[in-house]
């Protein structure tokens, strides 16, 4: 499904990605984890098109196609979805108005009709009651004062809402209570099929009891050193990250 | 020096225009009105048009304006044309009655006054300075600024016909109140309408003026009107700015509060190719609270320039500035909000704010605030922003599927917003949703049609 080979970005001329290789199939999760500032935020924001970033070198090919020839709005139709560490705030765009865009252009792109309001409003009800998300907050605008909890769960309720293929959550278990985090987990494992693969960035373990992940890779300075099996998290809750950064030949 | 002469030249042209046309101007017009014309053009004769050598007018030569040689209208010209062709738009038939001025005169010559329920009157100026002198000569050229504004002086020497309003004691008009500048000719054309609102004590009333021109030809329109609001008498008035953009239009709007006295004016600038907005406030007495907002939407080579004074001379008053704008392509602006707080106004807040964005690197705008503060219990702030689109919130949407064009307009749209929720009157604030979102898709032209009911319900 989405296949990365010797990716490296910079941004202001100074590199963050130094040569990332990682082969994501269909019907997989895989976990990244790594130290702050190792680059796994710069990654997601790649993938997902951010032009703030520049590829410098390597190839990434999305179902076939090269992911760098799509819009940041392309590769959304195209399936893949991005929950943000830190969601925008958007002052005077109504959260109704926002996802009815959005679903409604995704729709345009794959040739179907857009949904009546009424259609609309059903979806969005349903989608609300499976994520539990307070009512309230579809009635303002999008993440505007939010508390950073809502923040998460409405980027939750979006991916269930878009239907993704390829699901990308930077840390969208960072500051959940445990019963979000169980509803961001239960989105996840919803999602899962032999068709769609899921990338959960994340620092804690205690996701991983939820959404249990194919692969576990570890990221640190740009490239992913170590990749392993869900007992990697295991190791990482243990001894953190230092026994691996000694294993890295500079 | 060579422009100081043609700059004079300009001002003998319109005291020659005023000398050849003196006995038309007179003709008509009462004496009360024809002593305050005389005195107004010997005012206009020692100011003559301000350049941008005026520190009020940095940004906005208007002297230049007015050598255009085009031609006055010193009597009604009879265009007729078919009211129904003309609004036939997407709202049904017209029933509600619109008022219009074509031209600067007062359209309908049939009916130069007409009685609303509980004693109000709308119709021409003209005619009601004719009809009720007691009224105008209170009120006429009382609060316009003739002494330091000298396209005010040469508004009020050339004074004719425009919109005349009483509001009488305790009356309540239900109704906004609709009236369409209309201008259309096909030769150049340069109007000054004049006009005066007179809302008395604990009246009310709602007012939308939208300006429009129906004919290609270049328009210059230098107007004037008047709002005397009494005692605890509320006004909400919305303008519209809807004309081509080969018209250049200066307005001057003064308002007088008396105590307790209500008033939001809300000015949006959508098409035109100059517009400089004069919005001068005096609260003049205890408890007033005055709004004066504005949204401009400009592109290609269109230049706004919005300029507020509100005089705090009572205490206790509260007076809101909302200014905001969308410049795109080359277009220019200015936005200068004064802030005078007298002596004795204490316990005055005013606010004031000014937002902008500029889509282009060749936009530009200028933004001062001005405050002057002579009373030292008073509560006042002020700001001014120019920026971008929030490249962050853009890509979040894009990350969503929304293509850049249309995020671009949600934002844009949510930026004009916070002015549009301001608008009280529902079904006007659809309809000016549906105009400032066409105009932002630029999907509003100049246009001889589905427009015009800008604000009908
Ligand atoms: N907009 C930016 N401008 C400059 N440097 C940036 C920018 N964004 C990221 N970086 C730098 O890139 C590096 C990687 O950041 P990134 O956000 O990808 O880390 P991360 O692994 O997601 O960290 P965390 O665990 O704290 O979220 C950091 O050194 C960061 O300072
Ligand atoms: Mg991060």
């Amino acid at each position: 499904m989405l296949s990365i080979k010797n990716l490296h970005a910079n941004i202001e001329s100074k590199e963050i990605l130094k040569g990332i290789n990682l082969e994501v199939k269909a019907g997989e999760v895989h976990a990244i984890m790594g130290p702050n500032g190792s680059g796994k935020s710069t990654l997601a924001s790649v993938l997902a098109g951010r032009e703030l970033f520049t590829v410098t070198e390597g190839k990434v090919t999305y179902q076939g196609k090269d992911l760098f020839e799509l819009s940041p709005e392309e590769r959304a139709s195209e399936g893949i979805f991005l929950g943000f560490q830190y969601p925008i705030e958007i002052p005077g765009v109504s959260m109704v108005n926002f996802m009815k865009t959005a679903v409604n252009e995704q729709r345009k792109h794959r040739g179907l009709e857009p949904l009546s309001s009424s259609d609309f409003l059903k979806l969005m009800r349903e989608k609300k009651e499976l994520v539990e998300l307070d009512s309230n907050l579809t009635n303002r605008s999008v993440n505007e004062g939010f508390s950073g909890g809502e923040k998460k769960r409405n980027e939750i309720f979006q991916m269930a809402m878009l239907e993704p293929k390829l699901a990308i959550l930077d840390e969208t278990d960072s500051g959940l209570d445990i019963d979000a985090l169980r509803i961001v987990a239960n989105g996840v494992n919803k999602l899962k099929s032999p068709y769609n693969a899921s990338i959960v960035i994340t620092h804690y373990q205690r996701l991983l009891d939820y959404i249990v992940p194919d692969f576990v890779h570890v990221l640190y300075d740009g490239k992913i050193i170590r990749s392993g099996g869900k007992e990697l998290a295991f190791e990482l809750e243990e001894k953190g990250y230092d026994w691996l950064k000694k294993g890295i030949v500079v | 020096m060579s422009s100081e002469i043609i700059h004079s030249e300009i001002k003998n042209k319109l005291l020659d225009l005023y000398q050849n046309n003196h006995e038309v101007l007179k003709n008509g017009s009462p004496d009360y009105i024809n002593k305050i014309r005389e005195k107004a053009i010997e005012r206009f004769r020692e100011l003559g048009l301000p350049d941008k050598k005026n520190e009020n007018y940095k940004y906005t030569d208007l002297k230049k304006e007015f050598d255009n040689g085009y031609k006055t209208y010193l009597s009604p010209k009879n265009i007729k044309f078919d009211m129904k062709e003309i609004f036939s738009c997407d709202v049904p038939d017209l029933n509600t009655k619109v008022i219009l001025l074509l031209n600067g005169w007062y359209y309908d010559r049939e009916n130069l006054l007409t009685e609303l329920p509980g004693g109000a009157i709308i119709g021409s100026f003209q005619k009601a300075s004719e009809i009720y002198p007691e009224l105008v000569k209170k009120h006429f050229a009382q609060y316009a600024d003739i002494e330091n504004e000298g396209s005010v002086a040469l508004n009020t020497a050339f004074v004719k016909d425009g919109i005349f309003l009483f509001v009488p004691k305790g009356v309540i008009i239900e109704k906004p109140i609709q009236i369409i500048n209309v201008l259309m000719d096909e030769e150049e054309g340069f109007t000054q309408h004049r006009n005066l609102y007179i809302l008395e004590e604990n009246s009310q009333a709602s007012i939308v003026v939208c300006d429009h021109t129906l004919s290609a030809s270049n328009f210059l329109t230098n107007s004037v009107a008047e709002f005397y609001v009494g005692q605890n008498a509320h006004l909400d008035y919305s303008r519209i700015q809807n004309e081509h953009n080969g018209s250049k239009q200066i307005s001057h709007l003064f308002f007088h509060q008396e105590r307790d006295s209500n008033v939001t004016a809300n000015t949006i600038s959508l098409h035109g190719g100059l517009i400089r907005n004069n919005i001068s406030v005096h609260l003049d007495g205890e408890g007033c609270e005055n709004n004066t907002y504005g949204l401009y939407l400009t592109d290609k080579g269109q230049h706004i320039d919005n300029h507020v004074f509100i005089d705090h001379a009572k205490p206790h008053c509260i007076s809101n500035q909302l200014f905001k704008g969308v410049l795109d392509d080359f277009a220019t602006g200015a936005f200068n909000g004064k802030i005078l707080v007298r002596r004795d106004a204490q316990k005055t807040q005013a606010y004031q704010a000014n937002n902008n964005i500029l889509l282009t690197d060749d936009a530009d705008i200028k933004t001062r605030p001005q405050l002057e503060i002579y009373a030292d219990d008073v509560k006042c702030s002020h700001g001014a922003t120019v920026g971008q689109l929030d490249e962050n919130a853009l890509f979040y949407m894009r990350a969503r599927g929304i293509n850049k064009k249309e995020a671009k307009l949600l934002l844009m749209y949510a930026f004009a917003h916070e002015i549009i929720q301001k608008i009280k009157v529902p079904a006007l604030k659809d309809r000016i949703t549906d105009l400032v979102e066409k105009r932002l898709r630029g999907e509003l032209s100049r246009c001889n049609f589905c427009q015009m009911h800008c604000c009908n319900s």
